[in-house]
């Protein structure tokens, strides 16, 4: 088989990031080819390019062995390239034949002819086994339905490259296998597809071969049927250990924060927490590994109530907060530094000063009867940006205009020099260069030493191993697997983190019977 | 390539830029307004002396003037607070209307007591009438999700019926040929400062009203909450605010502005209430917030500046016969200009900053 696509050394930059770093790819004629790579690895930014949707700055893309240049979206799909976006592109109030031939050219001028379209998508629907009724309306449709709608949008502007951009994050276990199932009726008939995700066992169960990205560059492809999950997620969360860290022994207390079979939903609906268990002591920090998307986020906002917990308990140093509001848990103590420091973490339009009292902005020295004390403010703000390296003109100025690494250490400063006894550390050094986050690593361990529990929840594997006095892996909205970090062995927990445990069956393996 | 005029600041110009742009866009209005002047076949400048001698020349124009900025300045400043928060609150009409109804009610059905009891009385009464009616739209969006903008625009249409219904009715004056209540007790009228000139205490309680929105602004935690959720509701859940409780709050306070307007209105000019008691200043507030950059101390100008412009286009049409279409079409051109020229505060202007950099150009404003 030929390839049908060949991308050459792509380089996309964008303002402080290297998005794309000479990225070579080939998809065959009728492969299902999987991207792989956590969440900022590149993925999509690759595909965008393809589509029109980005301009590359360096690279060759080849097309059915053609050179092309793609310069938007309608050039891609005139060359035979489709793309089903995470947020699907559908009117709701239009039936599935409308928003199929929206945009295209009537074949009789100024007269739509609905009829011969619709005739040719139930064709298209047979063929691949779509199961698209032409004359529904969108909004009937499940989601599920919907993505096909999107598929079929695709075949019916004659794609011969399908691009899927995690598709499967919004559906249901059963609508995935429904899916998998018409991925591979369209490779059987030579449509060659590029599936984008960070799921390891979906891409273990679909694809032909996968590609690993990650911060931008291609680690390896390999051919799916002859790698593992585990060396797969090896490949993708291995970032080259580049500090090393010198961790005292612990001095271990009593247990501050004991969460108890904690289920909760996700922005979606869908369960992102699924019995969660764990204890973090006083003077030690608990890590969670884990591949992005199972559960982490969801775990982190439950545990400062910014989310409802479904059922399950909190105990912070005894007491259940379970649901509670946020300024509870602020009060008893829980710190957190959020996995998104631009829209959590911090309020860009306001100045360092007023940032480093949100969530103290009602007690005193800063305010006293609901009046603010602009010196005290001040002060206590300019002693933060000294201490901990802010590099700043002054706390005047707005959190918008410091740099990603600057804005981290004023929140870490914030969190941790307000009183707390618990820690939350949610992705604390994602996207920090190195002197950036060698400070913070040192002021999460100084944070151990002085006695506080830490939680640090990170995809960064070698972040979690080089930190953590005990391990715990995420997979699926629960605990998989528990270790001491002396006894961890980075193979043990890359299965668990593929969702392979001792006691159960490769789950990859179930998917692949069920689907195929 | 062609040359760049324009290039992006990584941070905004500062106070004095701004302040100095917003001059200079008021002066753009006007001239783009002579323009239109002179269509209407006027001598811009003979044109431009009639307004401002309308407006500021003669006592009675400043009084008038003061007079009519005072509710666009108590209004403009609950305005401000909502819009600061996020809270679109574009029911001011309508909380104006309800502030007068409360206001006289006070003013009619209390007797007996001394003015520093009745007068307090009688505003806080207007207060508290705006601030419930604005709870409606408040406590929908807070708890129910409900867009705000058109409950609360909605609302003016029924308060303002309302009131007109009370005054043909229930509240008619009795034996009294006009739509109107009767007149409030003398203890609930705000005084007048300069008789006989219409120059009443209100100006002094909007004035009042200003500082201390200013003060809760910037200076107390409620005003940092308020800010907080309009700037980014996420990371102030995540600070322990209570988003929903602030923004019932915020729409109550924005209310209670709106209704000291309405109560000022009654109580400082027509001593009753009475159909039409505003000519829509709950919706001019909204104008006068924006132009007013939600800062308190620039709602007082903006609503100043509109008051004046207002009066001097009497004026303008009695000396030298100019429409007064016209001067709603200037306002509307000051606004325009106002903001719009907003987003040259986040650019450069190219030619003069190189020059800038050069060492014999250090003065910027030879360079203009």
């Amino acid at each position: 088989m030929a390839p049908i696509l060949c991308m050459k050394g792509i380089t996309k930059r964008f303002p402080g990031v290297l998005a794309n770093d000479h990225i070579d790819l080939e998809v065959e004629e009728g492969e299902i080819h999987a991207l792989l790579g956590e969440n900022g690895a590149g993925k999509t930014t690759l595909m965008n390019i393809l589509y029109g949707l980005y301009q590359l700055q360096e690279g060759e893309i080849y097309f059915q062995g053609r050179p092309i240049r793609v310069s938007s979206p309608h050039e891609a799909i005139s060359l035979g390239i489709g793309m089903v976006h995470q947020h699907f592109m559908l009117i709701p109030v239009f039936t599935v034949t409308d928003n199929i031939i929206l945009g295209l050219k009537s074949p009789r001028g100024l007269i739509l002819d609905t009829e011969q379209a619709a005739q040719r998508i139930l064709e298209l629907s047979k063929q691949y086994g779509l199961d698209v009724d032409p004359k529904a309306y969108v909004w009937q449709l499940s989601v599920g339905l919907q993505q096909r709608v999107e598929i079929v949008k695709a075949l019916y502007r004659g794609a011969k490259l399908l691009i899927l951009d995690e598709p499967t994050s919004v559906l249901t276990p059963q609508e995935t296998r429904e899916l998998f199932g018409i991925l591979r009726s369209l490779a059987q008939q030579g449509t060659s597809i590029i599936f984008i995700s960070h799921k390891l066992n979906e891409v273990m169960a679909i694809s032909d071969r996968t590609t690993v990205l990650r911060d931008g560059r291609v680690v390896d492809t390999v051919l799916t049927k002859e790698t593992t999950p585990s060396q797969l997620a090896r490949m993708m969360v291995g970032r080259e250990v580049i500090l090393q860290v010198e961790r005292p022994p612990a001095q271990r207390g009593e247990p501050a924060l004991v969460v108890e079979n904690l289920r909760a939903l996700n922005d979606k609906g869908l369960p992102a927490l699924a019995g969660l268990s764990l204890q973090v002591h006083r003077g030690e920090i608990l890590g969670i590994a884990g591949v992005d998307g199972n559960g982490q986020s969801e775990l982190a906002e439950v545990l400062t109530g910014l989310r409802k917990a479904t059922s399950g308990r909190i105990l912070v140093k005894g007491q259940d907060l379970c649901n509670r509001s946020p300024a509870t848990f602020i009060r008893a103590g829980v710190a957190c530094v959020p996995q998104d420091r631009k829209q959590t973490g911090s309020i860009a339009e306001f100045s360092l000063a007023e940032n480093v009292i949100l969530g103290s902005h009602e007690d005193p020295p800063f305010a006293r009867h609901g009046v603010l004390n602009w010196n005290a403010i001040t002060g206590y703000a300019n002693r933060l940006i000294k201490d901990f390296d802010v590099r700043t003109p002054s706390a005047d100025i707005k959190a918008k205009s410091l740099s990603g690494g600057n804005l981290q250490k004023l929140i870490l400063a914030r969190e941790v020099s307000r009183a707390h006894d618990i820690l939350i550390a949610v992705q604390p050094t994602r996207g920090l260069d190195v002197g950036a986050i060698e400070f913070v690593y040192h002021r999460l361990l100084r944070e151990r030493q002085r006695g506080t529990a830490i939680l640090l929840i990170s995809t960064e594997l070698d972040e979690v191993l080089s930190l953590s006095d005990r391990i715990a892996v995420i997979y699926e909205g629960r605990i998989v697997g528990e270790m001491a970090a002396e006894d961890a062995v980075v193979e043990e927990i890359g299965l668990l983190m593929a969702g392979v445990t001792r006691d159960s069956s490769h789950t990859f393996e179930t998917m692949q019977e069920q689907a195929g | 390539m062609t040359r760049q005029l324009f290039e992006k600041r990584q941070q905004p110009h500062g106070t004095f830029a701004n302040i100095l742009l917003i001059f200079l866009s008021i002066l753009l209005a006007l001239i783009v307004g002579a323009g239109l002047i002179a269509m209407a076949g006027v001598g811009p400048i003979e044109a431009y002396r009639a307004l401002f001698y309308g407006a500021f020349g003669r006592v009675y124009g400043l009084v008038d003037t003061l007079v009519k900025g005072t509710p666009l300045l108590l209004a403009g400043l609950g305005l401000a607070i909502a819009f600061k928060a996020s809270v679109w609150n574009v029911g001011a009409e309508g909380q104006i209307y309800m502030g007068a109804l409360a206001a006289v009610w006070v003013g009619l059905n209390v007797s007996g007591v001394p003015t520093w009891i009745h007068l307090p009385l009688a505003l806080l009464a207007g207060a508290i009438g705006g601030g419930l009616w604005a709870l409606i739209p408040g406590l929908l969006k807070a708890y129910l999700k409900v867009n705000e903008v058109i409950v609360s625009l909605m609302l003016n249409y029924i308060a303002i019926l309302f009131v007109s219904w009370l005054v043909h009715g229930p509240m008619e004056e009795p034996g009294g040929f006009m739509p109107q209540t009767p007149r409030v007790a003398k203890t609930a009228q705000l005084p007048l400062l300069f008789p006989p000139t219409r120059l009443h205490a209100g100006v002094l309680v909007a004035l009042g009203a200003t500082l201390l929105v200013y003060f809760m602004l910037f200076h107390t935690s409620l005003g940092y909450r308020i800010r907080a959720v309009g700037a980014n509701p996420k990371a102030a859940r995540f600070g322990g605010i209570e988003v929903e409780r602030s923004i019932v709050l915020v729409m109550f306070l924005s209310g209670t502005l709106a209704g000291l307007a309405g109560a000022n209105e009654v109580l400082g000019i027509h001593y009753r209430l009475l159909d039409g008691i505003s000519p829509g200043y709950g919706f001019t507030a909204m104008v006068v917030a924006l132009l007013g950059k939600l800062h308190p101390l620039g709602v007082v100008a903006a609503s100043y500046l509109f008051a004046s412009l207002t009066v001097g286009a009497d004026m303008m049409q009695k000396i030298v016969h100019v429409p007064i279409a016209l001067s709603r079409v200037i306002q509307g051109l000051v606004v325009l200009c106002v903001l719009g020229t907003d987003i040259l505060l986040m650019y450069d202007f190219v030619p003069l900053r190189r020059s800038r950099q050069e060492p014999a150009g250090e003065s910027v404003g030879e360079e203009t």
